[in-house]
């Protein structure tokens, strides 16, 4: 922990331009930087040199500004994707500063190093700062009542902060937040790590529903989104890029496109072999999205379409099949003798698990505005990762970081897409050619085919189980997809996000004769990171295939699932970056959803079924049950779905924490149900909602029951952990029901009927 | 291009563009009205959703030389203080994650209240059917639509 320290520049993470904004902004006497480190907060101090009159407000962190009028304006670093980040986080340093939530004005941050890791991602905004988040909070409380008590006179601790003032209940005064703001401002900050944090049975505003903050906004279609916004003399973009992935122009009619109504400009880019960054392709530059469009349907290109060409779904599926039937090329877990168990088993299942490439399908297409002035780039971006744009096109375009700003927007919907930056890259490869600020929006085709997918994958399994039917041995051959990069300067294989099974997936470590083994197709299909990655398909994958063993060992799935997980408490990584695995809380988690469902307690008819699965990810701990109905003519209907999650001792906001969850397990159920993108040619065969249907109203269950534990555990956060238990839940439901296990997705695909 | 005067939000609105300029775009590019959102650009997603002479349709779909006479109204013009039952509903549940279907949602179930006061789940579910929302926050779209009933069902009452 470091004191306040005087003088300019401030923290070594505040560049000159961070500091003349926020002094700007703040028109405060005090201005502080911090940095989030791993092992708290440090908070460094300098003094604005500023005219009298501004020495007015009291902003103790970057984070926190208080006016003389008592309004508290707080700034939100995380990007807002839907997750409801941007109320939640302010929440943290409201409660711990004592301000009423209406007095709470939020405003969103711009990428700065001030603020340290802007990344929404992997479900950590939460975890990563909601205790350095807290201690900003107590900091700036603490130096309130220190300016209250210097005022009246008295101890400190004789005051106390409540509702946005310090009162000083033996002699009945209160001074409010806006009149100690300047008394604030000039005292010493005080030592974060040391702050009295309140007693979490004290909060009055964490654990509560609190709407969102820009729902005023949202609900009467103000400008929030990348998509809106717009700049004098603004030019608006269309870029069009190989159907077949990593596909270079070779000619183009740029001067028939450049003639045509509305059109200021058409180009080649000729990008990067990056097959998430820079894509080649062709610019048109337009008076408006409508020309930009409209001129692309003139466009024609002849493309070099390389390798991908040859490749298709059929193709890799035939290739799996293959490679399957010989030993895996990366051994991921090897315990005990799997092949001795698998000799000497009672009963041994073997099953093929297959899912496809789905897209995000981000309801707002990607999008980015970029303006090139001066040798700078101003940009505008809905992005869940402000740096990796900033770098990306720092790194592609020749611009350093220093000369690239960029404002974080609304989203309309992360899912893991927008951790991406090609978007990004692309809208500023056209601007520094234009010489104007230019908006590119994809369409909704250029959104579902030039996506960075989640892959498909291939699993061949086998399960022994012994004499008193206990799980023996346990055999995955994971046929995965894998891009070739250039690393070290030599060519290598590198799987897609989520691509790669861990050894320590469950239920490695757990069952005594284990054998996980990888093997990659190489492909040239952009892969990237979708709502609980990896977790999103080996929930469904491990949780069905456990079922399948409980079914054939004629054991209840639940009794199953509990004496498979066993009675250690907690079991620790046996891998690099792997994390230990409670034992105790997901049995808890499954045995009050078995509890809250009614599980085994109704005897259902035929065509009726409950299914249960739990999974651990993002350090959550989540089982749920779905309880199904399937017509004779096939026809899925979830009718209800209980959720128990355990993640940790606090839930921030309880209305989006609800929301998340009810979120993930209807996106879940249209993921499970009906996205499928195919790969024909090296391309994408999907290209609207009309042949990639996402689910509707309709589909979703009338009933989704969420239920959140209260542990004594750090907490963390909610945008993915329900997620991937909720296909295998209602797989397995489906099984109970009609008796018919599903090893392929989409269900749509699937023939559910029964007699 | 053509010189259009077209009645938005019961205002008349000028502007220049081709005859077969989607209304999303001229009023989201030449109008600043950003509220209607482009989602497929093929009437799939129901993002666009605007009112035209009450009728909930995709202005994605619709070119500006077929609008006419005819009434636009968008979600700007919805309820002159943003205070229909339907916004009230929505913030009172928070009802939305990203947001960025909402408006759509709203212009949508605004149709369908006005036809169908207090809707059943059935019929919410039907006419809901055209607008997706990424981020599934169908359950409290469909409690949002019911409160709105409720709201409005009480101003109705008011003398």
């Amino acid at each position: 922990m470091k004191r306040a320290s005087r003088g300019l520049p401030a923290a070594p993470g505040i560049g000159r331009r961070a500091f003349l904004r926020q002094t700007s902004v703040g028109a405060g006497g005090l201005l502080l930087g911090m940095s989030l480190g791993p092992t708290g907060v440090v908070v460094t101090a300098s003094t604005a040199a500023m005219g009298a009159a501004a020495a007015t407000a009291f902003q103790p962190s970057v984070f926190i500004r208080i006016a003389p009028s008592g309004v508290v304006t707080l700034i939100s670093k995380q990007p807002e994707i839907g997750q409801g980040i941007k109320t939640s986080l302010p929440m943290v340093i409201a409660e711990e500063l004592e301000v009423n939530w209406k007095d709470v004005v939020v405003v969103q941050g711009d990428l700065d190093p001030a603020y340290g890791s802007q990344t929404a991602g992997g479900s950590t905004s939460t975890p990563n700062n909601y205790n350095d988040f807290r201690r900003l909070g107590a900091t700036a409380r603490t130096m309130l009542v220190q300016a209250a008590a210097q005022t009246w006179k008295l101890p400190p601790g004789e005051c106390v902060a409540a509702d946005g003032a310090v009162h000083h209940r033996a002699s009945g005064r209160s001074l409010g937040y806006g009149p100690l703001a300047t008394i604030a401002s000039t005292l010493p900050v005080s030592d974060a790590a040391t702050v009295k944090l309140k007693d979490p049975s004290d909060f009055k505003l964490l654990g509560t529903r609190i709407g969102g903050v820009d729902n005023a906004a949202v609900v009467t279609g103000e400008p929030l989104f990348g998509i809106d916004v717009k700049l004098p003399g603004m030019l608006y973009a269309v870029y069009d890029k190989c159907p077949a992935f990593g596909g270079r122009v070779v000619d183009a009619n740029l001067d028939a496109i450049k003639t045509l109504p509305g059109v200021r400009d058409a180009f080649v880019v000729a990008g990067t072999a990056n097959l998430t960054g820079l894509m080649p392709g062709v610019a048109i530059v337009a008076e408006s999205t409508w020309a930009a469009f409209s001129a692309r349907r003139q466009l024609r290109v002849s493309w070099d379409e390389g390798a991908a060409a040859g490749q298709s779904w059929d193709g890799f599926v035939a290739r799996a099949q293959a490679l399957a039937r010989q030993p895996g090329a990366t051994l991921l877990r090897k315990d005990g003798d799997p092949a001795a168990a698998f000799a000497s088993a009672t009963k041994t299942v073997e099953a093929a698990y297959t899912y496809p490439f789905i897209s995000h399908a981000n309801l707002e297409p990607q999008n980015c505005t970029a303006w090139f002035r001066d040798g700078a780039f101003e940009i505008w971006a809905p992005t869940q990762n402000p740096a990796a744009g900033q770098s990306l096109v720092a790194g592609t375009l020749g611009v350093p970081k220093d000369r690239i700003t960029l404002h974080i927007t609304r989203s309309g919907g992360g899912f893991g897409r927008r951790l991406s930056a090609d978007f990004v890259v692309e809208a500023a490869a056209i601007a520094q050619r234009v010489g104007a600020p230019v908006k590119l929006t994809w369409s909704r085709e250029d959104d579902l085919r030039h996506d960075h997918y989640r892959a498909g994958g291939f699993h061949f399994l086998r399960g022994a189980l012994d004499a008193r039917g206990e799980l023996s041995g346990w055999h995955n051959h994971f046929v995965t997809f894998a891009n070739r990069i250039a690393r070290d300067g030599r060519a290598a294989l590198q799987p897609g996000s989520g691509a790669s099974l861990s050894g320590d997936e469950f239920p490695g470590r757990w069952v005594s004769n284990c054998l996980l083994e990888q093997t990659p197709i190489e492909c040239s299909i952009p892969m990237g990171p979708w709502r609980a990655p990896g977790s999103n398909v080996f929930a469904w994958v491990v949780q069905s295939f456990i079922d399948e063993l409980a079914h054939a060992a004629d054991r209840d799935p639940l009794a199953f699932r509990l004496a498979l997980l066993g009675e250690r408490d907690v079991v620790p990584a046996t891998v690099d970056r792997g994390l230990p695995y409670s034992v105790a809380r997901m049995k808890r988690v499954l045995r009050e959803v078995a509890d809250k469902a009614g599980w085994g307690r109704r005897r259902l008819p035929r065509g009726q079924g409950q299914g249960i699965a739990f999974h651990f990810c993002h350090r959550g701990y989540v089982a749920e049950v779905a309880e199904v109905t399937v017509s004779k003519a096939g026809t899925l209907k979830v009718d209800r779905v209980v959720v128990v999650c355990d993640i940790g001792a606090q839930i921030v906001n309880l209305s989006g924490a609800e929301n998340q969850v009810q979120g993930s397990i209807i996106d879940a159920l249209g993921a499970l149900m009906f996205q499928e993108v195919d790969i024909q040619r090296g391309r994408v065969v999907q290209g609207n909602f009309s042949d990639y249907p996402m689910i509707e109203m309709s589909d979703a269950p009338s009933r989704v029951e969420v239920h959140f534990l209260k542990t004594d555990h750090p907490v963390t956060g909610l945008g993915e952990p329900a997620f991937p238990p909720l296909a295998p839940a209602v797989c397995n439901a489906i099984y109970a029901a009609t008796g018919k296990r599903v090893r392929q997705l989409p269900l749509r695909r699937i023939d559910l009927r029964w007699s | 291009m053509a010189h259009y005067t077209l009645d938005i939000n019961g205002r008349l609105h000028e502007f220049e563009a081709t005859p077969d300029t989607p209304l999303l775009w001229a009023l989201r590019d030449s109008l600043g009205l950003v509220g209607t959102k482009f989602g497929c650009g093929v009437g799939l997603c129901g993002a666009c959703t605007v009112h035209i002479d009450s009728v909930p349709t995709p202005s994605c779909r619709t070119p500006v030389s077929s609008v006419g006479r005819s009434q636009v109204v968008t979600i700007e013009g919805l309820d002159p203080k943003g205070a229909h039952p339907l916004q009230q509903a929505w913030q009172e549940l928070d009802v939305p994650q990203c947001g960025y279907c909402q408006t759509g949602q709203t212009m949508t179930a605004a149709a369908l209240l006005r036809e169908k006061p207090n809707p059943t789940d059935a019929e919410i579910d039907v006419a809901m059917a055209g607008n997706l929302c990424r981020c599934a926050t169908y359950l409290r779209i469909r409690a949002g639509i019911h409160r709105a009933a409720e709201i409005a069902a009480r101003t109705r009452g008011k003398p």
